[in-house]
């Protein structure tokens, strides 16, 4: 279940971050805005993914970086 | 105003010395339409000296043709000639002092004073010119060139060796008049303006061209070059800065000194007119030159889009001050469309499209029979208007308590223009903004959001781009130039340094100010950029510049009354233009198309072809959102026509080979 969630994660981040460029290597516990992957907007971007591609909903006090900052923390997030 | 260029042959004449010259005032002819003129000098330790002049006339419309000399009737090797572009505002005063010490002059022009004043002084002749100028003046008594810049950088000036030869102009464009000169782009600078915006002076996009920075002398003689400053931006130390000052003194001396940069800057044998955005800085201009100019004309950008547009607050200046108004509007076709053409005047790759609306306005002020205009711009910089300020205090004071919740929440207030900050959690705010993880003891703190979200637009860069940069790092570089007392400094000092000596004339003064202007060959004049009122403003108390929230308070307390109420106390809305979504639908697709395809990006080689593919679809299907992939965007888009325009096969390059 989490390698689905996160195989899927890095394939959404890659493409809509990244712009699909796959060389740049990214830790499942990297920061995603430290990391320059992800501004004010991405964030909103982000949150309707995970809304329209898991089917959950995203109350708005859950969209905090200690839930959604790394890939990781997004796995879990979505797991839960 | 004008535009010059030249050279310096040190072993032997030119053999088409004059061919040379004429390609100059060609490749210049629109900043100066009025007149051109050139001289070759032979020189006695250098074998030969080229100046060239293409002349705006405004001061000395009969008698101040270029270039100029002073000492016909001596002897050759006692002469001076110079090729000047610019102003000196204070002309009449030095004009006033010297005579009083007995000198005469021929012409009613600024060039003679600066020639004369050179001629008693030396270059010790800099510090006492209030302008804005760059030259290029031989002096045969010494034999050596000396080329000079304003301090602030308001004019431009560009030099280079090429096969042995000393060539120097307005803009690269003239240097391109060198036999074989082709310059390759420079990846550090591609760098540095993917980070910073603009390349960090002297280095310019074109390799091998390098720029005299602002408030810099250089002297070329049979000995080498020597280049210094004579004038450099300071602040006091952080103790002394934050002591007591009584406001309504300070106010006072703030309204006394503005007011006589803007008399001195309306000075011209032509009408001057001014730019009136509808924001606090250029309705001060507007009115304090109304005081002066009856029947003043003033000109304003309108936008299509309501989050950019100003026109209910111009109209209430206009209103308010009975001036006669023009105004060009500007949407997202006329920016996509102009695009092009404007960077062939900025020479360089942007990554906003901000400079195009004034490309467009300087057109109006033309079409509408004007060559000057006053402008208000350098306020935010001088006197703290900026948000980056604001924002800075605020991670600032959210450092000090990491985790408050209370303390992010300021970041919304500061920017109600950005629907996307709105939505934001405090959490995700603070993060943001880096508000717990940068370091407040680093240099540049203040910028850090800033450069960070520029700098992740180098995801675009190709592998071969970022291989020849490899782990140069242009936040090190500005960190390493900053002045040893810089540490000392407040910390909004610090950040006033630091936009006024990088963005201001790396950005501002020259892609948005001095080549907007001229390339309808219209000249810009900046009553905040006087070197008094910056160095009056930089002895002025932080909090009485930003005081709380409040930006440039210290002059809304100066001049408020001066203003209607609205105006007066507006908080400032920065001036941003339509960025991605210009480019955005089928009026722009032949210009993405010849840009961006794979055959361009490859002629090129600076960027990942794949990614930018992906990035212009986002991109064609109504614009991108976020600040990095509109910055990424604008910045590919600019540095492939750029190239396209002056590196590649159709390029200036190889028509200079040819």
């Amino acid at each position: 279940m989490a390698d689905t969630i996160e195989t899927a994660l890095r394939s959404f981040i890659t493409e809509n971050f990244l712009f699909g460029d796959d060389s740049r290597t990214i830790a499942g516990t990297d920061s995603l805005i430290q990391n320059e992957l992800m501004d004010s907007t991405g964030i909103l971007e982000l949150v309707a993914y995970l809304e329209d591609h898991f089917g959950i909903s995203v109350a708005d006090e859950d969209i905090v970086p200690d839930n959604l900052d790394s890939i990781d923390r997004i796995t879990a997030y979505v797991a839960r | 105003m004008c535009g010059i260029g030249g050279f310096l042959a040190k072993h032997a004449p030119l053999a088409q010395g004059e061919g040379l010259l004429a390609r100059m005032t060609g490749a210049l002819h629109h900043r100066g339409p009025d007149a051109s003129g050139t001289s070759l000098i032979r020189g006695r330790d250098i074998a030969q000296i080229g100046l060239a002049h293409t002349r705006l006339s405004i001061v000395g419309l009969e008698d101040g043709a270029q270039p100029m000399v002073h000492g016909e009737t001596f002897g050759e090797d006692d002469r001076l000639t110079i090729s000047f572009n610019g102003e000196i505002f204070n002309f009449v005063e030095l004009r006033a002092e010297m005579e009083a010490r007995g000198r005469r002059f021929r012409t009613g022009s600024d060039t003679e004073v600066l020639l004369q004043l050179y001629d008693e002084m030396g270059l010790d002749c800099l510090e006492k010119l209030n302008g804005d100028f760059a030259f290029a003046l031989w002096d045969a008594r010494e034999q050596r060139l000396v080329l000079a810049r304003d301090r602030m950088g308001v004019r431009p000036l560009y030099h280079t060796l090429h096969d042995g030869v000393f060539a120097f102009a307005s803009e690269v464009k003239a240097l391109f008049a060198l036999p074989g000169f082709a310059p390759q782009p420079d990846p550090i600078a591609l760098d540095q303006i993917f980070t910073l915006w603009a390349p960090i002076a002297p280095r310019t996009p074109f390799a091998g061209v390098s720029e005299l920075p602002p408030g810099h002398c250089l002297v070329v003689d049979a000995q080498g070059m020597r280049e210094h400053a004579y004038w450099q931006l300071s602040f006091p130390d952080h103790a002394d800065a934050a002591r007591d000052a009584d406001p309504a003194r300070v106010a006072e001396g703030v309204a006394c000194l503005l007011t006589d940069a803007t008399r001195i800057r309306l000075r011209a044998d032509v009408p001057v007119g001014a730019y009136l955005s509808g924001g606090f800085d250029s309705s001060l201009t507007s009115a304090l030159a109304a005081r002066e100019v009856p029947d003043l004309h003033t000109f304003s950008v309108t936008f299509d889009s309501p989050e950019h547009d100003e026109s209910a607050e111009q109209q209430a200046m206009v209103a308010a001050l009975g001036t006669r108004h023009a105004s060009v509007n500007c949407g997202e076709r006329e920016i996509a469309q102009a695009f092009a053409e404007m960077l062939a005047h900025a020479e360089r790759p942007v990554i906003r499209t901000a400079p195009t609306p004034l490309f467009l306005l300087s057109r109006l002020v033309r079409d509408k029979g004007f060559k000057v205009v006053l402008t208000g711009e350098g306020a935010d910089e001088v006197f703290a208007g900026y948000d980056i300020f604001k924002e800075a205090g605020l991670r600032r004071f959210c450092a000090r308590q990491p985790g408050s919740r209370l303390r992010p929440q300021l970041f919304r207030r500061l920017y109600p223009y950005l629907p996307g900050l709105q939505k934001q959690s405090p959490e995700y705010l603070a993060a943001f903004f880096g508000a717990g993880a940068d370091d407040p003891a680093d240099p540049l703190f203040s910028h850090g959001p800033r450069l960070r979200g520029t700098a992740a637009a180098k995801l675009f860069f190709s592998g071969d781009l970022r291989a020849r940069i490899g782990d140069y790092d242009a936040r090190e570089e500005m960190a390493a130039s900053l002045p040893g007392d810089f540490a000392r400094w407040h910390p909004l000092h610090q950040a006033q340094y630091l936009e006024t000596r990088f963005l201001l004339p790396g950005y501002i003064l020259s892609s948005q100010g001095d080549r907007m202007a001229m390339a309808h060959g219209v000249e810009g004049r900046f009553p905040f950029l006087d070197h008094r009122v910056v160095e009056q403003a930089a002895s002025i108390p932080p909090g009485l510049k930003l005081k709380g929230l409040r930006e440039k308070h210290i002059l809304r307390e100066a001049f408020g009354d001066l203003l209607p109420h609205d105006i007066a106390q507006r908080t400032k809305q920065p001036y941003r233009a339509p960025d991605s979504a210009a480019f955005a639908g089928a009026h722009a697709q032949e210009l993405r198309d010849a840009a961006l395809s794979p055959d361009a990006l490859a002629a090129t080689g600076l960027f990942n072809s794949g990614a930018v593919a992906k990035l212009a679809a986002k991109v064609a299907r109504g614009g991108v959102s976020g600040f990095r992939d509109n910055a990424a965007f604008i910045g590919v888009l600019s540095t492939q026509i750029w190239h396209a325009r002056f590196i590649g096969e159709a390029g200036m390059r190889n028509q200079a080979a040819a």
